[in-house]
């Protein structure tokens, strides 16, 4: 099986929900980018997998399409929650892997809405929300923070310092929704939503689009694009595994470590040749968990980790230097290629003043609540 | 058309024509995996037809939390979103009551017990509701 590359990749300025354009005249955005990146156009490409929540059953693809050149190729949409941009990645991979074909397109597009995502529910009769407990995510989330709490005495603290750390992150990320700093008092003070998530410690809901152009080892070569291709040396999906508590607690662990279990095996690498990650931050709770979940330190370390700034720019295994889905914003079907395009961004040398020095391997991560765990580990073409 | 009596709030909690109402999920003979609500097989080991009626336990303990300061319109707050670990085996989520919504008051494995009320809404058509709800017990 041929080796996949990347060698198209971008991203919109992620702006504030409502504010963007149509969803099909957003993904072409990100989509002409990511073409222009490489120098190949809409003709060359031999199929299109596109991801998008919102409008799951809207053809998003096909309109895409329509925006930048229908050529008739096989179009299909896919939506898998928060793992959805990571899902059409995969496909657009497993096509190339399969031998099917040599170029393909990936985007992940996005509008929302502002405010509470989750909750709600129930159908018939009354409301559940707040009369079983919240479904609201940052209340979902406030919860398994709280369980790794119980576990090892991580703090209202430990997980306000994630906050600091990404926002400070995307001050050097022109792409970020946000571009301000934070204090520590600054996010622990904020608007409490759910404890221990307050308003700063929650993604924001945004527009955007990121898209990738793959292509097989031959087809790079052919077309002389090595020099800035990025190996994708592991590709991994996974579901939930059964646990015991999975009705009242949505379970983002297990299948976290299933697949870091798979893609360090794929890649033939650990934990500790990795360079720089893209985690999913939905809430700063989150955060905390993927460090153990993803194996970059042992299960109880992750409040260390935060505390020495090993997962900060600059640190052991920078974590989120984008600013991650806390500030850099999370357009919920976008975000999985958004993040393999900050990890080719360092990975291609070209991100900035945020560029992680001498990175090698760059791991991206994202879970769909329900669960979907989307994992790929990425390496500079040599 | 409104019912005379109380409805379920979830579809596993029980009303007896006699007797106090009370909490009902599944557990599976073959790997003993609990759940709530109906189904057919269980996704632990994948055994069919081997899910049988079990009542859950009425006290247990808090296994995790958080406090809820912003909801959907209507909703009061604040409010502990409460995960329960039962006796008996299986867990449940719900609100927990009687206790200041404070991380300080809140204490990992504190002594629960579950109880059986007036959910305290009703639906379009003036259906009461019977709800579960947690509160602190006495150790």
């Amino acid at each position: 099986m041929s080796d996949v590359y990347v060698v198209g990749v971008d991203m919109t300025k992620f702006q504030k929900a409502g504010t963007g354009p149509n969803v099909d005249v957003l993904g072409s955005i990100a989509a002409l980018g990511a073409l222009d990146d490489c120098g190949l156009k809409i003709q060359d490409m031999q199929a299109f997998y596109c991801g998008n929540l919102g409008q799951a059953s809207g053809m998003v693809g096909q309109r895409i399409l329509q925006q930048i050149g229908q050529t008739g190729i096989p179009v299909v949409n896919v939506a898998n929650a928060c793992a959805t941009g990571a899902t059409a990645f995969r496909e657009a991979w497993t096509a190339i892997k399969a031998g099917l074909y040599d170029t393909v397109l990936a985007v992940g597009v996005e509008k929302m809405s502002s405010g509470l995502l989750g909750g709600g529910g129930g159908g018939v009769g009354i409301s559940r929300e707040g009369l079983f407990g919240s479904g609201t995510m940052p209340a979902v989330f406030g919860e398994a923070g709280m369980e790794h709490s119980r576990k090892y005495g991580t703090t209202f603290e430990h997980f306000a310092k994630v906050s600091v750390k990404n926002h400070h992150h995307s001050t050097m990320n022109p792409k970020a929704m946000l571009q301000k700093e934070f204090s520590l008092a600054d996010v622990m003070n904020a608007e409490m939503i759910a404890y221990p998530n307050t308003k700063f410690m929650c993604s924001i809901n945004v527009d955007g689009s990121a898209a990738a152009v793959l292509c097989s080892e031959k087809k790079v070569r052919e077309l002389g694009l090595m020099k800035r291709a990025v190996k994708v040396r592991a590709s991994i999906m996974t579901s939930d595994p059964w646990q015991e508590r999975d009705l009242v607690m949505p379970d983002v662990n297990s299948c976290t470590r299933l697949a870091a279990k798979q893609a360090y095996e794929m890649a033939g690498i650990g934990a500790k040749d990795i360079n720089l990650i893209e985690l999913h931050d939905c809430f700063a709770t989150a955060e905390i968990l993927h460090y153990e979940n993803l194996g970059i330190c042992k299960d109880g370390e992750a409040g260390m980790m935060i505390d020495t700034g090993a997962v900060a720019l600059g640190g052991r295994i920078p974590v989120n230097v984008s600013g991650g889905l806390l500030s850099k914003g999370h357009p919920l079907g976008a975000t999985g290629i958004a993040n393999i395009y900050e990890v080719c961004t360092h990975l291609r040398g070209e991100a900035g003043k945020r560029q992680v020095q001498g990175a090698r391997f760059g791991m991206t991560h994202v879970i769909g609540l329900g669960s979907a765990c989307g994992i790929h580990i990425l390496e500079k073409a040599a | 058309m409104t019912n005379a009596k109380p409805l379920p709030a979830v579809d596993f909690l029980k009303i007896p024509e006699t007797g106090a109402p009370y909490l009902e999920g599944l557990k599976c003979k073959n790997c003993s995996a609990i759940y709530l609500g109906p189904r057919a097989v269980c996704s632990k080991c994948g055994a069919r037809d081997q899910l049988a009626a079990y009542k859950l336990g009425t006290t247990g303990k808090l296994y995790a939390y958080s406090i809820v300061h912003r909801s959907f319109p209507g909703v009061e707050v604040p409010y502990i979103s409460a995960i329960v670990d039962l006796e008996g085996g299986g867990s449940l989520k719900g609100n927990l009551i009687n206790v200041e919504p404070d991380p300080k008051k809140l204490k990992f494995d504190m002594p629960i017990e579950v109880i059986i009320k007036d959910a305290g809404r009703k639906d379009r058509e003036g259906n009461s509701y019977l709800a579960y709800f947690f509160q602190p017990r006495a150790a």
